[in-house]
């Protein structure tokens, strides 16, 4: 891919990934956000989290798949990065909007209510990943330890979906089909790595 | 989410109200007369209410209301948009803005509530024939959703006492029961749940006789939209929302207490009594504060009161319980 290309690419994937954020900021201003702006705001963040979360895991198995498409490997930060700003968001909107900044509210929160703490390991466990994400950092830890440590991706979205099935009403199926997502994501990794021994043990 | 729908349909293209309604049972009544000769005399029906169509009483016709002393004063009320379009009335889908969209298809009228168990005797109540039982009031009343958000909502009825009078329960009745219209396909969201429905609920026949409790048949002195729980509902203002059930087809009157669809889904989370009490948490958040719907972002959390407020009117009910076992 030439480099005007992928310049363009880049601001096109800039630009959507700011546009929900762009859409709440100018709903709040306008005071258009709908009935219940605490609420809109908490949901479309962690929406956007876990969707840019997932989005940001197809791209090794497409390129592994489609080896065309492996440029795609140059977008895979910026989905990460950008899932862990709404997340950081969702997690204000939550401290914010809904504790009003009281502490032991939190803690109260923490202690009695699974889905808060999940939530929070969730987002505790993307910490070094943004921590770690600069060209520098990889340098420093170097690409083996770099990998394990990102490996943490799995367990924070995984906590991420169990978040959201435990904030929604028993009864009610809405995180479904990104449950399946997830799976198809996390399960299609074992068959890459036995593929790839396969073809390493054949040549 | 990155992907945006197209931008909201200009109001010069939505059809008015009136000649979609219009239209609605136009088609209704051609399809029936296109039944056949057998089905001529129904398909006539309809067509009387195609021809004098202001005999059918639909969402948003004026009703003729009363004031009541039992209204709540000093609130600021939620307006007629929100009321009508954050609803949770999943069996016409989950997200709150899904009823506003899907209800239409509620068959309003014709309308009957059965009154059945322990009565004197079975009966059944046309919906004009409850809309003309007792002087229709203006009661505003405060609503406390269990998910930590709430209203102010003007609805129109009369206590819900006057109509449990006229059905004559039973000495031995103790507990009376709700269940809401279910027709899986006209509500054919009811698949994005796990669900038992027909959705039911229940309430203790001193609470239920408590003069709060209302029928209710209108918002903002017009008859209910579907969304809300057209054509009767309960309200019942001290206790969660979805203690208020929706769409009434039957009233049975029991000696033990009913099964109530939350209370089924997740007896840990939600309680047959389910009043609103800031010092008993749900298991998955606190419900000591709420949101009040349609205000800024930033003004919206307030504290919850007791009984939603109503403490002074239906404490009385529950002296010597244990709230917190009871929740």
């Amino acid at each position: 891919m030439n480099r005007k290309t992928l310049i363009v690419l880049k601001v096109v994937v800039w630009v959507a990934c700011l546009a929900p954020m762009t859409m709440l900021a100018f709903e709040a201003a306008t005071n258009t956000l709908g009935p219940d702006p605490t609420a809109r705001i908490a949901l479309t963040t962690g929406y956007d989290a876990l969707f840019l979360l997932l989005l940001s895991l197809t791209i090794t198995p497409v390129r592994a798949f489609i080896p065309r498409l492996s440029w795609l490997i140059k977008f895979r930060r910026l989905l990460g990065l950008f899932a862990f700003f709404y997340a950081c968001v969702h997690m204000l909107t939550y401290v914010g909007l809904y504790s009003n900044f009281s502490v032991s509210a939190m803690l109260d929160d923490i202690e009695k209510r699974r889905f808060i703490k999940v939530g929070l390991i969730a987002w505790l466990l993307l910490l070094p990943l943004a921590a770690t994400s600069t060209t520098w950092a990889i340098r420093k830890l170097g690409g083996k330890n770099w990998q394990r440590l990102h490996w943490l991706v799995y367990p924070a979205v995984f906590l991420g979906l169990v978040h959201y099935w435990w904030q929604v009403k028993p009864g009610v199926l809405a995180p479904v089909r990104m449950t399946i997502v997830m799976w198809v994501l996390l399960l299609v990794r074992p068959v890459l790595a036995w593929r790839q021994r396969r073809r390493s043990r054949a040549a | 989410m990155l992907i945006r729908k197209p931008d909201g349909i200009p109001s010069s293209a939505i059809t008015p109200k009136e000649r979609y309604l219009n239209r609605r049972r136009f088609l209704r009544g051609a399809a029936s007369t296109a039944v056949g000769v057998g089905a001529a005399a129904l398909g006539a029906g309809r067509l009387a209410d195609v021809l004098a169509p202001q005999t059918a009483v639909h969402a948003g016709a004026k009703l003729q209301t009363v004031k009541s002393p039992l209204s709540t004063t000093g609130e600021q009320l939620t307006s007629y948009d929100d009321l009508t379009h954050y609803n949770n009335y999943y069996e016409f889908g989950v997200q709150k803005s899904d009823p506003a969209q899907n209800a239409g298809g509620l068959p309003t009228r014709p309308w009957t509530v059965r009154v059945e168990g322990l009565v004197k005797q079975p009966k059944t109540f046309d919906i004009d024939e409850l809309l003309k039982l007792r002087p229709l009031e203006d009661r505003v009343y405060r609503h406390r959703c269990v998910e930590a958000w709430s209203m102010v909502i003007p609805w129109v009825g009369y206590s819900l006492s006057e109509f449990i009078k006229q059905c004559e329960p039973l000495a031995k009745a103790r507990y009376v029961q709700f269940l809401s219209y279910y027709d899986k396909h006209v509500e054919k969201w009811t698949n994005e749940t796990s669900i038992f429905w027909p959705y039911s609920e229940g309430l203790r026949m001193d609470e239920a006789m408590n003069p709060l409790a209302l029928l209710t048949f209108g918002l903002y002195g017009e008859v209910l939209p579907n969304q809300n729980g057209a054509p009767v509902r309960i309200v019942v203002p001290w206790k969660y929302g979805f203690k208020s059930a929706k769409s009434i087809v039957a009233v049975r009157f029991l000696e033990k207490q009913p099964p109530t669809t939350w209370q089924e889904q997740n007896s840990h989370e939600y309680g047959f009594y389910s009043n609103v009490n800031p010092n008993v948490d749900h298991p998955r958040w606190s419900q000591k504060t709420e949101r009040r719907i349609g205000l800024p972002f930033y003004a919206q959390r307030r504290m919850t009161l007791m009984f939603n407020g109503y403490a002074d009117q239906v404490a009385g009910l529950y002296n010597g319980m244990d709230l917190r076992a009871n929740f």
